[in-house]
This record gives structure tokens, sequence and C-alpha cells, in this order.
């Protein structure tokens, strides 16, 4: 199935203005976390960077801090450690299950925020051998000229399929960047877009430094379907979170992932007041899901099954949180 | 491209040097003849690799070995000792919790490392410690049954 190991280089940081450097060093680079997704990519023969830049030996990425302006995760952070800490569980319960909803529990102990958060989008034309994927004459996502997913389409549908994101988004996460030019800081969702080749904001030699979390608010939820039930990418996930007001009134936030080439905060109809009926809400809720998202045939599971599952799991949620 | 590694195995000091794109489970194979920890999916799907780092199970199909300088790693050829078997090692024999063996190295490592950290797991810890071990034979509740076993025996 798997190719020979490409020949690298790997440079061993320790600081983030070290690794910053060593990216500016070495064009082409390409960042090593905790390489559960990118050694696989690299055994596919779907990345071949000649240096690889070790993060795990940069200490200043492993911090979690917990202040009076919230949490704040640094990007090395292990997904078993996130779904471990009391801080998360308590206070941003969606991010708790999603990361314990990770791949399987020897991943989690060395995949990192960071390493999920810019995740390569996924598709069944591209996570291929080699030879499977040049016997198909390759995709527009990796050497190739054509989306096999929609081949008229001028951009790879390939599809977003990290769980992180969408659980930090409807707690209003940002994300922190560190680059040759200082660090800047932008709200997570503003951190994606809509396009599979390209579907993160990151200029080159940037490094993802740490998640930002406001203080604890709304509750919430994350769930997702998935063929292999103890380890696999969601095939369509979804985290709610609910702020509740005194005079009754609930307030949704709704994220979806695995179902477009970002992680898409949806729009929502408006809040649910106590004298509306649930019923009404939630099916105007369910269809407004629906309608959001873009499932393709990304997967080896229909599109249509992923859009009626997450409208139903956004619901489910919603439900659950009331 | 290449460097000096040294770290324990199964308690005894290695060094070596390894091209920095050498995977642990190809330098525990092929260059310690540490053949225990198996190649199943070779892509991070099976955890028929499972091997122990710091204590904890990894799977070395897609670790690089150069990341484990100084790591304390422990495979299934280091579980018994003095010539007795581990106490997982017995239960999985005496419980039938392995058929073929393809998967047992990885399922011993996996619970030894669920044990270590949880000596008195419920079902539910057991099935979550196992998650990412796939077997094609048992239909796992004998390996279940054989992980209970062993934790029993160490309770007692
Ligand atoms: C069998 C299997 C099942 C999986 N199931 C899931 C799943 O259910 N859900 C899921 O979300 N993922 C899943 N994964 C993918 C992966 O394990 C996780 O997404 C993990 O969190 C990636 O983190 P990492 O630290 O290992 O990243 P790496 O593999 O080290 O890196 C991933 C990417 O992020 C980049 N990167 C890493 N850190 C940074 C940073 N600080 N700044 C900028 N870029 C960075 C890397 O360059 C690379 O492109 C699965 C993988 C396998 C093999
Ligand atoms: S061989 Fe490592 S997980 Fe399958
Ligand atoms: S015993 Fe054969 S794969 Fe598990």
């Amino acid at each position: 199935m798997t190719e020979a190991m490409p020949q690298f280089q790997l440079i061993e940081p320790s600081t983030v203005d070290e690794a910053v450097a060593a990216l500016q060093d070495a064009p082409g680079a390409v960042l090593c976390a905790g390489g559960t997704d990118l050694v696989v990519q690299l055994r596919q023969g779907l990345s071949d960077p000649g240096t690889l830049v070790n993060l795990s030996g940069v200490a200043a990425l492993s911090t979690v801090e917990e202040t009076n302006k919230g949490l704040r995760v640094g990007a090395g952070v292990t997904l078993a450690e996130i779904a471990g800490m009391e801080a998360v569980a308590n206070g941003y319960p969606a991010v708790a299950k999603a990361a314990q909803s990770v791949a399987g529990p020897s991943h989690r102990e060395v995949a990192t925020l960071g390493g999920n958060l810019c995740l390569d989008t996924r598709c069944v034309y591209f996570n291929q051998s080699h030879w499977w994927r040049k016997s198909n004459s390759f995709c527009l996502k990796n050497r190739g000229d054509i989306c096999h997913v929609a081949p008229k389409g001028n951009r790879c549908r390939a599809a977003f399929s990290g769980d992180m994101a969408p659980a930090l988004m409807v707690h209003g996460a940002e994300i922190e960047i560190a680059g040759a030019n200082g660090v800047r800081r932008i709200a997570l969702a503003d951190f994606y877009h809509e396009d599979g080749a390209e579907h993160i904001n990151l200029e080159p030699c940037e490094i993802v430094v740490a998640a930002h979390l406001p203080p604890p608010g709304p509750t919430s939820d994350y769930e997702k379907i998935r063929v292999r039930g103890s380890i696999d990418f969601p095939l369509a996930g979804v985290a709610v979170a609910c702020n509740k007001l005194d005079d009754g009134t609930a307030q949704f936030t709704v994220a979806v992932t695995g179902t477009n080439s970002k992680p898409l905060l949806v729009e929502l109809p408006g809040d649910l007041n106590a004298e509306e009926p649930n019923d009404a809400f939630f099916a105007t809720l369910e269809k407004q899901v629906q309608k959001a998202v873009s499932p393709q045939r990304t997967t080896t599971i229909a599109p249509h099954y992923r859009r009626l599952s997450v409208s139903a799991l956004t619901v489910r949620l919603a439900e659950g949180l009331l | 491209m290449k460097r000096i590694v040294s770290l324990k195995i199964n308690g005894r000091t290695v060094e070596d040097v390894i091209p920095d794109n050498l995977l642990l489970i190809d330098f525990l194979r092929d260059r310690q003849a540490l053949t225990g920890a198996k190649k199943g999916c070779d892509g991070g799907e099976c955890g028929a690799c499972t091997v122990l780092v710091d204590g904890r199970p990894r799977l070395s199909c897609i670790t690089l070995t150069a990341k484990c300088g100084g790591a304390d790693i422990e495979t299934i050829e280091g579980q018994a000792q003095n010539g007795r078997l581990s106490a997982l090692q017995r239960a999985f024999h005496e419980n039938l919790g392995a058929q073929c063996g393809f998967c047992t190295p990885g399922m011993i490592i996996a619970a030894e490392g669920l044990l270590r950290e949880n000596p008195d797991p419920d079902v539910n810890d057991i099935k979550a410690a196992l998650g990412g071990n796939l077997c094609r034979c048992t239909g796992y509740v004998k390996i279940i049954k054989s992980v209970q076993a062993a934790a029993a025996e160490a309770t007692q």
C-alpha cells in the first residue's frame, strides 16, 4: 500500500523563532508536530518536502494558560491532554468531546491541537497510494488537472475533516499565528476558506502557536458519524453551543466539519424564544443546516446521507443542550 | 540527514546511526531484529505495530526514530521477565485471546499501557484502550476477556 519513505532532513528547533527561521532557511519545508497525519502523507507520496521542522521540542507550544481572559491552549498540546483537562471538560465540553473522538488512543497521545487545526483536507481520490493516484491521472489537489469529485468545477472539493475546529469555533475561539513579522491573532473561523487545495490562511513560514478560548459561557456538545466507530475521521461532525438567557431565550451556535472544504459556521434562523414551540424551531434549524452544508463524493459514504446525518445530529445536540 | 540516536529498548541502551526518515517499526524490525511488532496496515490504522514509548502506547509505523532519542521503548519481546510470561501474555494464552497471532503483540502492548495506568479497568475502559487495534480472527470477545483476566490476577 505505502511507498518507501522519502528522504528528508529533520530540523529540531527549540523555540518558535528558531522554527520560523528554519522554515525561512529551507523553502518548501514542512512542519511536523505529532506526525500522525503527515507521516502517512509522506508514505503515500503526497508530500516530499526535503526538510521537516519538528515542533515537538518547542516547549513554548505545549503550555496551557487559564486567566480571566479565558483559556490559551498551545498548538503543541496533545489531544489526549486536552481531552483530560478539567478546565476544558467543564468550560468547553464540545472541545473535550471532539478531542476524545479524534483517531484512536495511541494517535491522541502524540497528535497535537496545531496539527489538527492545520490538518490537510481529505478525499477518496487523494488519500491513496502513489500508484493508485497515478493510474487515475492524479487529481487537482496533487499533480493533476481535474477534480474527480466535481470534474466540471474549477476547484478541489476535498473535505476538511478535523474534529477540533468546529468545537473551538462554537466557543468563539481565536488562533494565534507567529511568523517572520511577529504574531497575529484572528478568529478561527477566518483561518479557513472553501478550497480543498488551499484551505488554510497561513502565509509561508508561519506557525500556529495557540488557540484562545474566551471565558466559559455557553454549554456545548460535539458528535460525529464515521465508518469505524472507535477510530476514524468524521464523515460529518457537528458542534453545537447553547447560551441560555434569563428570559428563557436559547441562543445556538453551530459549526460542522467533514461536509465542506472548510469547517463551517452555520447561519441560524435566530434564537429560540421561550414562547416559540420547540418543534418548529428545530425543524427550521434542521433545514438550515441541510441548506448550508455541501457534502461531495469525497468519501465512500453518499453525500446525501452525510447531509441528513449532520442536520439530524445538530437537532439532537441542540435538544440535549436545552 | 543522518544522526546518532541513543535510546533504551527493553531496558538495554542502544546506540545507532540512523537516517532522519527511518520509521521506528523499521528500526525495531530490520535493525534490532525485534520482529514482534507487526506491520499490518503500515499507515496508522490497525495497531499491530504498537510499542510502548516512555510507558505509553505508540504506533511505530508512523513514528520517526529520530524523534525517539533518549526514549524508553518496550516491545512485546521485553514483556517476559526471567523466562516468565507477563500477566497479559499468560492471560491471552490461557483465554484464547490469540488466534493467528498477528494482532497479538499490538493488543498486548496496548493493554499493558492501559493496565499500568488503570489496573482495574471496566469493559468500556478496555474497549476504549484497544479501540485502535484491529483483530481479524477473534471477534474481540476473548481479547477483552484476556485483559480482564490479567487485571483480575494483578489486583488479587
Ligand atoms: C487512522 C487515523 C485516524 C484518524 N482519525 C482522525 C479523526 O477522527 N479526526 C481528526 O481530526 N483527525 C484524524 N486523524 C488525523 C490526525 O491524527 C489528527 O488530525 C491529528 O490531530 C494531527 O495532529 P498531528 O500533531 O499528528 O499533526 P501532523 O501530522 O504533525 O501535522 C498535520 C499537518 O499540520 C501541519 N502543522 C502541524 N502543526 C502545525 C502548527 N503548529 N502550525 C502550522 N501547521 C502545523 C503539518 O505541517 C501538517 O501539514 C487520523 C489519522 C489516522 C492515521
Ligand atoms: S502497522 Fe502501524 S497501525 Fe497498522
Ligand atoms: S488473532 Fe489474528 S488478527 Fe487477531
